[in-house]
């Protein structure tokens, strides 16, 4: 039967461990992003739902949604539903064979997190 | 001594999973259409959004809001439950990150369905 050899490997960077870098901060704000995207498109489609059953349950979840509290989900939605398509499309460039290098991804970082920030500015004030 | 793992159990799990590649091309394709919808679901949405009853049914009953809004979900939604089931993938093992990836795709099917049902309502 087989031997199970228990080796000592190196452990690669614990988060807790790990200095937070914008590459890293970057990367993990893309996972971060596309979850909480899930929880949002749940949001979205039971509004739709409610404007297609009836005035009442439309004026509830709209009601929710438009409130202090709502207006702040929804605007965390803008930010990340941006920031999300902004983070994948640095990892198409990266496949691409593009960019592949520390500076110009900071570089990519601070544009994602700008423009999703300016993106979810320009909703708010509209 | 006695071993008492078998080569099956030592094996398991440690190989690829023969998949990989189609998992990373199917998170290209839905991200690059991700670069269209975002904005055009953004612009087309908010117009939307904010109206009264009769307004937002009104609004979404028209052929392009309704069909881009339908597309919307099906393109985002399948590209966050990938999101999620590969984060699943890497924390989650056994058979709770089997049945979480299992509830996370029958969840992505009936958030969809439920969308277009609504949309199809409003619309048609």
């Amino acid at each position: 039967m087989a031997d199970v050899k228990k080796v000592e490997r190196p452990l690669s960077p614990h988060l807790q461990v790990y200095r937070p870098q914008l590459t890293s901060i970057s990367s993990i704000l893309v996972r971060i992003t596309g979850i909480a995207l899930l929880g949002l498109s749940t949001l979205v489609v039971a509004w739709f739902l409610a404007a297609a059953s009836s005035e009442t349950a439309f004026a509830a979840m709209d009601g929710f949604l438009r409130s202090w509290f709502g207006s702040l989900i929804m605007l965390g939605g803008v930010w990340a539903f941006v920031y999300h398509m902004l983070g994948r499309l640095r990892h198409l460039l990266w496949d691409f064979g593009y960019c592949v290098d520390v500076p110009t991804s900071e570089k990519l970082a601070i544009g994602m997190l700008g423009l999703s920030t300016l993106v979810t500015l320009i909703v708010a004030l509209v | 001594m006695q071993r008492y793992l078998t080569d099956r159990k030592r094996a398991d799990g440690l190989g690829s999973g023969r998949h990989g590649t189609h998992h990373h091309w199917h998170m290209m394709m839905t991200s690059l259409a991700l670069v269209v919808v975002v904005p055009v679901f953004l612009v087309t949405f908010l117009a939307g959004f904010g109206g009264t009853y009769a307004e937002v049914v009104a609004y979404f009953s028209q052929p392009v809001p309704a069909i881009i809004v339908a597309l919307s979900l099906i393109v985002t939604i399948s590209h966050v439950t990938s999101e999620a089931v590969v984060a699943v993938e890497d924390y989650v093992h056994g058979a709770r990150g089997k049945l979480l990836i299992i509830g996370l795709n029958w969840f992505s099917y009936i958030l969809i369905a439920v969308g277009l049902f609504a949309i199809a309502r409003m619309a048609l």
